[in-house]
């Protein structure tokens, strides 16, 4: 088992799923841009008959964006980073290299399937969670796959300690197991009423504000345990490795764990504030989101003083800008999302534009610039080549920056006019305007958001393009570069 | 007192409780390495001297013999 037969890391997983971050993240931001342009120009609607309908394309995008994308930038990340961090490789044991292969192409498989269904209409209708139960089944068998891989590799290791990104991953896979099952309870309708119906179509087994409170429970921890947990995950391994410094507090950094880990899963109620859930359960939803800002704030604090004293590679290097201005995204993003949670914050926030903006800078910024970083820092270890361009990253950094800016700007302003114009009242009690003078009021700012999201999609090409041509032309290296990515 | 001052109160409390039970662990986390029970810092490198052949900063146990 712990045999030094094979000295070097096996990276032919890793290059797998590399590739599909960034054909996912392709498709899925593409997805992305055009439904944004269809709410600002809803003739786009018709561009494809039923299938370029935003109803039909809109949970499409998040899918894709949520479980290609980021899922494929976090398993090539922990395959990557789990030998190295455990100081073993795949390749010790033949059971791990052919279980880590089925990993892969069950899950493109998978995907493949995910986006077939989501085209034809076929969908459980729970938000982040629109898989019917035949996928439900195969997602499952990927994840338990996974986790046997994970304790697998862990089971084998020769560093004792887990590196705190482990306890990350370990969660991540924890969290969403336990969550994707209970969600995930469905009846198939075809089996119970004598093969009535699509084989395809279930019913969720928890009835009305249950199933509101289920579903929420694991939607909200969707964010936290995929787009949260094991980007941090991520940023502990590829900051400390590429700026050549430790990570500034273990200490901290364990605290932010176990502070996320208890307060993480108590929060979803908050996306039920001012409905028929019980009272008490929205106060507790709200307190949890608030003290939510502890341990997110002390991974992102942490992140930044790691950069301590080494403030010049942030100049210098566009792989720790795009991760510092990671962090301070997820910092921005952890401080709305509590204030969102307040309350009386939410009675104008609810069902606005300030949601998805709210989503998205947390996710452009945060997920999106790590997963890029991530990608881009393992390239050329595992290519063996050096980063195609430095300027085109650089350029990427910039263009993607001022995407989002557009985006989460255009989206505040947008949802507070909205809030404010749904609640407003004349002095005999009336409501002042209609629902369309909303509309019109809001079309400048979709068109904003729209361009928003067509720079950070200009952005991805410009990954895209540079991490095809550092995968094939790059200049070949002799050695490999112990922390900072070599790029010409 | 209504419900809603009341739960203005607990709101207030819950928060304060969990923050302490969080700054709490801050102590136990400075106080075990101030005892010289544990080196948290140097689980750090981990990430930093990753090679294969890089030694561990700590080894796995030796296994035992089987009887």
């Amino acid at each position: 088992m712990q045999s030094n037969a094979a000295m070097e890391y096996d990276y032919s997983i890793v290059k797998l799923f590399m590739w599909t971050t960034v054909i996912f993240g392709f498709v899925g931001m593409l997805i992305g841009v055009l439904i944004a342009a269809q709410l600002a120009y809803p003739e786009l609607n018709y561009l494809l008959g039923e299938y370029g309908t935003f109803s039909r394309l809109r949970p499409l995008h998040t899918n894709v964006v949520v479980y290609g994308f980021t899922l494929s930038a976090v398993w090539a990340s922990f395959y990557y980073s789990a030998q190295r961090v455990l100081k073993v490789s795949i390749a010790e044991s033949k059971f791990l290299m052919i279980l880590t292969k089925v990993h892969f192409y069950l899950y493109f498989v998978a995907a493949a399937a995910l986006v077939v269904t989501l085209l034809m209409g076929i969908t459980a209708s729970k938000e982040y969670a629109q898989m019917e139960w035949p996928l439900d089944i195969v997602i499952v068998l990927i994840w338990v796959i996974w986790g046997v891989a994970m304790f697998g590799l862990i089971g084998i290791r020769r560093e004792k300690s887990l590196y705190i990104s482990m306890w990350y991953y370990i969660a991540c896979f924890l969290g969403v197991a336990m969550l994707y099952l209970f969600n995930n309870m469905a009846v198939p309708t075809y089996f119970f009423s004598g093969g009535l119906g699509s084989i395809m179509h279930s019913v969720s087994m928890y009835a009305g504000t249950n199933d509101a409170m289920v579903q929420w429970w694991w939607g909200h921890n969707a964010v936290a345990f995929v787009f949260t947990v094991p980007i941090i995950a991520m940023i502990y391994y590829f900051l400390p490795k590429e700026s050549g410094q430790a990570v500034y507090s273990y200490k901290l950094s364990l605290l932010s764990f176990w502070g996320l880990m208890c307060v993480y899963l108590w929060a979803g109620g908050h996306h039920l504030l001012w409905s028929t859930v019980p009272d008490w359960v929205q106060t507790m939803a709200s307190i949890f989101s608030v003290i939510l800002i502890l341990p997110s704030w002390g991974s992102a604090i942490n992140m930044l003083l790691t950069m301590k004293g080494e403030w010049n590679q942030l100049t210098e290097n566009p792989l720790i800008k795009l991760m510092v201005l990671a962090s301070t995204f997820y910092m921005l993003s952890t401080l709305e999302g509590p204030i969102q949670a307040v309350k009386s914050v939410n009675a104008i926030a609810h069902f606005t534009d300030w949601i998805p903006g709210h989503v998205h800078d947390g996710v452009l910024g945060w997920v999106g610039f790590m997963a890029f970083a991530a990608v881009m820092h393992m390239a050329p270890r595992v290519f063996k080549r050096e980063i195609y361009s430095k300027s085109l990253l650089d350029a990427q950094f910039w263009v993607q920056t001022i995407g989002i800016v557009l985006y989460f700007a255009s989206m505040w302003i947008a949802g507070i006019t909205q809030g404010m114009m749904w609640r407003a009242v004349d002095e005999y009690g009336n409501l002042m305007y209609s629902f369309i003078d909303t509309v019109s009021v809001l079309h400048p700012y979709y068109v904003i958001r729209t361009l928003g999201g067509l720079l950070y999609f200009v952005g991805m090409v410009m990954f895209a393009y540079n991490f095809y041509k550092t995968a094939t032309s790059g200049r070949k290296l002799e050695t490999e570069p112990q922390f900072k990515s070599p790029m010409a | 007192m209504n419900l809603a001052e009341i739960q203005g109160y607990v709101y207030l409390v819950m928060t304060i409780v969990m923050v302490g039970v969080l700054y709490s662990y801050i102590v136990y986390l400075y106080r075990s390495e101030k005892k010289g029970e544990k080196d948290y810092e140097k689980y750090g490198n981990i990430a930093l001297d990753d090679n294969i052949d890089s030694k561990p900063i700590e080894d796995m146990p030796e296994p035992k013999n089987e009887k």
